[in-house]
């Protein structure tokens, strides 16, 4: 009987909302071109369904869409006046919201995330990053950076497929707000909300070449960052491919933003709400299958604890649900590619290669599709390679520590800073322990929270610059 | 002569680092008492210098070392090369320091980095302004530096020196408004609170203008200390002297040891082993000219922040904060309202 209890009937969200076209051409000023011969065939990471082909921009194409984005910004939007930027922008995040759920059902397809995670956090999240940043178009003389701040021109941006979406706005929208126009990369193998984007662009009735979208793989990534036309790069995606843009934009005049990898660590003191803990600790390391920069992939948890954490752990993990991205019941979905379930798989090998001792809860995966159980490690230490290394899916690493100093030490011990958190009930503690993390995002009694309002960025080898509230216009903007 | 005596005494007593400011004030009110005016020197007073000090004293000439850990020591390599003025007068040997010089030198910008970081931004600013004090009482000397290794007159020189002890004072006003005016609350829409604050980034190497030995050079230092920074700084190559007196300066005004570290030598074999160390935050190519891109491109190995050389600084214009800001890092605190 008290299996039964968890046991919930499917309720899977309706495929209807969405249309998808067979194949999609290039979004360069203002309108879909005729695909390339070149193409990339997105699939559904849940079942492997074959969703669309995209083409494979080339640098003819780079150098149009390049081309469309510097007139749009000598002609139109450079000029125009700052209000009116604003309310493209605002009109933009109602499009959003009014296509809230199409948005979602479409990112849950072709990303392989919940769609309780899609529908409640990305894009909710997209939208309201757009509504914050259209309010800050006619205000940049208060932005701090001096009287009449200019924006840069145009900017090259590629973003990674974790948050499709999420991150195509948090590209997008600073950028406009700050007078600049764009020509941005999606993944490749993500490309379809991107696309919709642009369909949202043209309904909005945003200028054309203001907004360009080039789909793609690396090397269409590469173009774009070595096309000498653009003012700006930024970069979300991993630390190794930030350093290649690192120096390929060395030397140039060109400003660059870089958000990349994390080995973010969550540290729980004895002294801490445990079960309140290890919600966050779940939440740190599987949210978004654990296809998340800022995860908190590594748990620091106070010696004496320990056994209590781990075992109230290990019984919450259990209860998760992993399984068809579409139904609302899900908690965990698909990975989002063989190459991704590769890595993932290959990091996991090498924990237990090195000893550490492996976890999973019963769990059935699907027949078809990129899956993984939910994995944690006890037992690691700060020289496993599942301790140093980003691994990107849900596998969570566990350490130990005896006093906050050693939690701190430990912490920092990494070459990335992107994120951290801190769990205590004692307030100075948690400012003592906050203040010396070297982690541009610290959350205390909560992890993976976002807002178009926080900034967010790393220290280290996470990339430099910030994205969201005032902090995120800097990148768009010469004081 | 006693008026300013009894200035000095005034300084001496508030100027106390890390003192509490009631501390300061107190010590206002209790003034030292007036000293009687010296009497006149005895025509047997000169009549003995005379007879002491030969006319034609040799004078004691200044070895010019760098200065690492808050040290002064010489190259490890032994090495030393001729600096000359302007019009080419041989003015003095300096060290020319070697890579292993510079790795020891990021060590100890490492170590001093904890201590410095985590001072408060009103005790940075005190010792910010004694530099500028005790560079003040050395001003005859800086000037004289300034005019033999630029060649500019004597009150351009004054005007150089008078612009970078201000300097000093500039960042000293700064180190406590910083976090104000680049962090604060963020209005986050869930019950949350959420706060950024700058913080430093870590050990920036610095590589000083290859012109403006003074101005140029307290330009570029004095904004990454004053953010909570360390620094290693290649000096000048053409013009070192200036950067190895500041040391001096910087030695004697409670700056701790290891928060600023001076090498002087050959740009070109200094700057790429700073720009690839793995255990360097950040990187100020000011002076690297046409080196830049070759460092900044050594620099993306480790991801490290960058500022670009500027065609033509302008060291006499408002600096703001744009040496200070591309040196610190944001960091956001998230925690949840409840009861």
């Amino acid at each position: 009987m008290a299996d039964k209890i968890f046991e919930y009937a499917p309720a899977p969200e309706s495929r209807a909302v969405v249309s998808i076209r067979p194949e999609y051409g290039l979004f360069i000023d203002g309108e879909f071109t005729e695909p390339t011969d070149a193409r990339i065939t997105t699939v559904n990471p849940a079942d492997e369904e074959e969703l669309a082909t995209v083409s494979v921009a080339d640098e003819a194409d780079v150098d149009r869409a390049i081309t469309a984005a510097r007139r749009a910004f000598e002609t139109v939007w450079g000029p125009m006046a700052p209000a009116e930027r604003g309310k493209y922008l605002f009109r933009i995040s109602r499009i959003i919201q009014e296509r809230a759920r199409e948005l979602a059902v479409l990112e849950s397809l072709d990303n392989g995330k919940p769609i309780k995670e899609t529908r409640d956090v990305d894009i909710p999240l997209v939208a309201a990053h757009f509504f914050y940043y259209a309010g800050w178009a006619d205000k940049l003389a208060h932005a701090g950076l001096g009287p009449s701040p200019r924006p840069l021109g145009v900017a090259a941006q590629v973003i990674p497929w974790n948050f499709p979406l999420l991150m195509l706005a948090w590209k997008i929208a600073p950028a406009l707000a700050a007078g600049n126009t764009v020509v941005l990369k999606p993944a490749e193998t993500t490309p379809l909300t991107a696309l919709l984007f642009a369909e949202i662009c043209q309904e909005a009735e945003l200028p054309p070449g203001v907004v360009n979208i080039l789909t793609g793989a690396g090397g269409t990534g590469r173009a774009l960052v070595a096309h000498p036309g653009s003012d700006k790069v930024a970069f979300t995606g991993s630390t190794e491919v930030g350093r290649e843009i690192a120096r390929a934009v060395a030397g140039t005049d060109k400003r660059v933003t870089l958000e990349l990898g994390g080995k973010g660590a969550n540290i729980v003191y004895d002294d801490a709400a445990i079960d309140q803990a290890v919600e966050g600790i779940v939440t740190g390391i599987f949210f978004n299958q654990g296809h998340v920069c800022c995860a908190g992939s590594r748990l620091l948890v106070q010696e004496s604890v320990a056994e209590e954490v781990l075992e109230r752990l290990k019984a919450r993990v259990s209860r998760l649900r992993l399984g068809d991205p579409l139904d609302k019941n899900t908690d965990i979905g698909a990975i989002n590619s063989a190459a991704q379930l590769a890595r993932v798989r290959e990091l996991a090998q090498v924990g237990e290669e090195e000893g550490n001792e492996r976890w999973s809860p019963a769990c059935e995966l699907p027949d078809r599709g990129f899956w993984f159980a939910p994995t944690v490690f006890t037992g690691v230490t700060q020289a496993n390679r599942v301790a140093r290394e980003e691994i990107f899916g849900p596998v969570l690493s566990v350490l130990t520590f005896r006093t906050p100093e050693e939690a701190v030490e430990k912490a920092n011990n990494t070459p990335y800073g992107l994120s951290a958190g801190v769990w205590t009930e004692k307030g100075s503690r948690m400012l003592w322990t906050a203040n010396r993390l070297r982690a541009g995002v610290v959350w205390s009694n909560t992890f993976n929270k976002f807002d178009p309002a926080s900034p967010f960025g790393g220290y280290k080898e996470s990339g430099y610059g910030r994205e969201g509230g005032r902090h995120g216009l800097e990148a768009y903007l010469n004081g | 002569m006693a008026k300013s005596r009894k200035n000095e005494g005034n300084e001496s007593v508030a100027k106390d680092d890390g003192a509490a400011r009631g501390e300061g004030v107190v010590a206002v009110t209790a003034r030292p008492k007036v000293p009687a005016a010296p009497k006149r020197p005895s025509a047997d007073l000169a009549r003995r210098a005379a007879a002491h000090v030969p006319a034609g004293r040799l004078a004691v000439r200044k070895t010019y070392k760098l200065y690492v850990n808050g040290a002064f020591p010489r190259s490890e390599s032994g090495r030393s090369y001729p600096v000359t003025s302007a019009d080419g007068t041989h003015l003095a040997n300096a060290a020319l320091a070697s890579r292993k010089d510079a790795r020891d030198a990021v060590q100890a910008a490492r170590k001093a980095f904890g201590g410095w970081s985590q001072r408060t931004a009103y005790n940075r600013g005190q010792i910010l302004y004694r530099v500028a004090e005790v560079l003040e009482g050395r001003r005859a000397q800086f000037v004289q530096e300034v005019v033999d290794a630029d060649g500019v007159d004597r009150s351009l020189a004054e005007s150089l020196v008078s612009a970078a002890i201000d300097r000093w004072v500039y960042y000293a006003g700064w180190t406590d408004k910083i976090a104000q005016v680049a962090g604060g609350s963020n209005p986050v829409s869930g019950p949350y609170y959420n706060h950024s604050a700058p913080e430093p980034t870590g050990v920036v190497a610095v590589v000083a203008p290859q012109s403006g030995p003074l101005l140029g050079l307290v330009s570029v230092v004095a904004p990454v200390i004053a953010g909570g920074n360390t620094a290693v700084v290649v000096a000048s190559e053409r013009a070192p002297l200036a950067a190895v007196s500041l040391a001096e300066v910087l030695a004697t005004s409670d700056l701790p040891g290891g928060v600023v570290n001076i090498l002087t030598g050959r740009t070109a074999e200094l700057a790429p082993p700073l720009a690839a160390h793995a255990d360097v935050n950040a990187l100020d190519l000011t002076g690297a000219n046409d080196m830049a891109a070759g460092l900044e491109e050594a620099a993306a190995a480790t991801l490290k922040r960058v500022v670009r050389p500027e065609p033509a600084p302008d060291w006499f214009a408002d600096p703001g904060l744009s040496r200070v800001t591309p040196f610190l890092e944001t960091k956001t605190v998230w925690h949840p309202i409840g009861i």
